[in-house]
């Protein structure tokens, strides 16, 4: 199969999705890379379900790690000017409450109308749901970043989904390393190509039907 | 005078019964009272209901097999390499596990430390989390009814505290302590120092004394589990 984007390149692409004055959750996994982008000199807060808003950046520098200070995916973290901590009742009431600008999510499927599975692949195995169902439900917006196909070759983006769900109606966009998709009232609409792909090879990749976007243009990063 | 500072961490963990429900805060490590669940692992209550966010706060006494009930909304390891002790227990019906989500959690615990039985919330609808439970519409949307938690003991960690159980935190060590602390019956607070009453500051004192029953000092523990290098990768 053709290479896509790769996954540095897909959190650059989603990078893009951020704007000054917003209040981001990042998820753990791929969506976290996302804080290694963010445009020098535009003001974003990064919040983490464990109680820290306005982190700046995630730190393999071992003088900069502390124990006490990590992220939702306890991955070492460092501070901007203007942080806050708060107890994780206040941290959900951020997320709940819809104060939080744009999630930025891992996911397994999205379905055509946007339901989102992002936790487990099956309620037999010990799973662990974590955060992801309050933020898929409570902020304002959410973009899932995912490879467009299993490691098998199954899409990823289906008529409905077959592994336990996170949340239904939920997913605005989805950035994939062959794709950007709007999720809109009448389906799916293919925005972004990957340079070199056609709609028509995304397609083919894709389950339920995807409607070309009048302006379709190549993935700019 | 009131003088909630206890000498000796078994002393600290003294009286916890058979069959206890426990609230261990914490998030991964930041914040886990580690010297309290250890003192509660040989201390050897056993059948305890165990409340906590992840499978880091309560390992020691999963794989010591005194838990008979986990009420957790990240039951695995970050790293998932690790071996989990609940891959081995839940299947073999030693431990049952009860999988919330987090905010959901940390709402159950704060409702339930604040005397509120229950609260409507959107999250979990049209998921797992929905099956049994009530539900009504809300502003056109449909909500779940969950019900407050609450512990016989809430094992805390804290950065200072003192005789009168006024309690500050550091950084995201923060997270579920303060909520605990306020919903059991009998909350024991690890601090890495005991400092004198006055010297916290009234206005970023966190956790007011009322919430906590015993303080003890503990060296804090825990060193970097996970490369955090390999997994930007």
């Amino acid at each position: 199969m053709k290479a896509g984007l790769s996954r540095e390149l897909i959190a650059l692409r989603a990078a893009k999705e951020l704007s000054e004055g917003m209040y981001i959750n990042l998820g753990i996994g791929l969506p976290t890379l996302v804080s290694q982008f963010i445009p020098e000199g535009m003001e974003v807060m990064l919040h983490a379900e464990n109680g820290v808003l306005g982190y700046g950046r995630i730190t393999t520098e071992d003088k900069e790690m502390d124990i006490d200070l990590v992220n939702a995916g306890l991955q070492p973290i460092v501070l901007r000017s203007g942080a806050s901590f708060f107890n994780h009742a206040d941290s959900f009431a951020m997320i709940r409450g819809g104060h939080i600008d744009l999630a930025i999510l891992g996911g397994y499927q999205v379905s055509e109308k946007g339901d989102l599975a992002n936790w487990t692949t099956s309620l037999e195995r010990v799973g662990a749901v974590g955060g992801a169902m309050d933020l898929a439900c409570g902020v304002k917006r959410v973009v899932v970043l995912m490879q467009h196909v299993t490691a098998s070759g199954e899409p990823r983006i289906v008529k409905q989904c077959t592994y336990p769900l996170t949340a239904r109606g939920v997913v605005d966009t989805i950035i994939t390393d062959v794709a950007v998709i709007e999720v809109g009232k009448e389906g799916l609409i293919v925005k972004e190509i990957a340079p070199g792909w056609t709609p028509e090879e995304v397609q083919s990749l894709t389950e339920p039907k995807l409607m070309v976007a009048p302006d379709l243009r190549e993935i700019e990063l | 005078m009131i003088d909630k500072i206890v000498p000796s961490i078994e002393l600290a963990i003294a009286g916890i019964k058979d069959g206890a429900v426990i609230m261990i805060g914490g998030f991964g490590q930041a914040g886990t009272p580690f010297n309290l669940v250890q003192a509660l692992v040989e201390q050897g209550a056993q059948g305890l209901t165990v409340i906590s966010n992840s499978i880091s706060q309560a390992a020691p006494l999963v794989e010591n097999r005194r838990v008979r009930k986990l009420i957790a909304s990240f039951p695995i390891w970050v790293d998932r390499t690790r071996p989990n002790p609940l891959d081995e227990q839940v299947p073999a019906g030693k431990i049952e596990l009860v999988t919330i989500p987090q905010g959901t959690l940390a709402e159950a615990i704060r409702a339930g430390g604040a005397g509120i039985a229950a609260f409507y919330t959107l999250t979990g609808v049209g998921t797992f989390v929905e099956e049994r439970k009530e539900k009504r519409i809300f502003n056109g949307k449909e909500c779940l009814l969950e019900l407050a938690l609450t512990a016989d003991v809430a094992l805390v960690k804290a950065y200072k505290g003192d005789r009168m159980g006024n309690l500050v935190y550091r950084m995201t060590a923060r997270n579920f302590n303060p909520l605990m602390a306020m919903a059991a019956e009998l909350t024991i607070a690890e601090v890495e120092e005991i400092v004198d009453v006055g010297e916290l500051d009234p206005e970023v004192i966190v956790t007011p004394g009322i919430f906590v029953h015993r303080v003890v000092k503990a060296l804090k523990r825990g060193k970097w589990m996970y490369q955090s290098e390999s997994r930007l990768k």
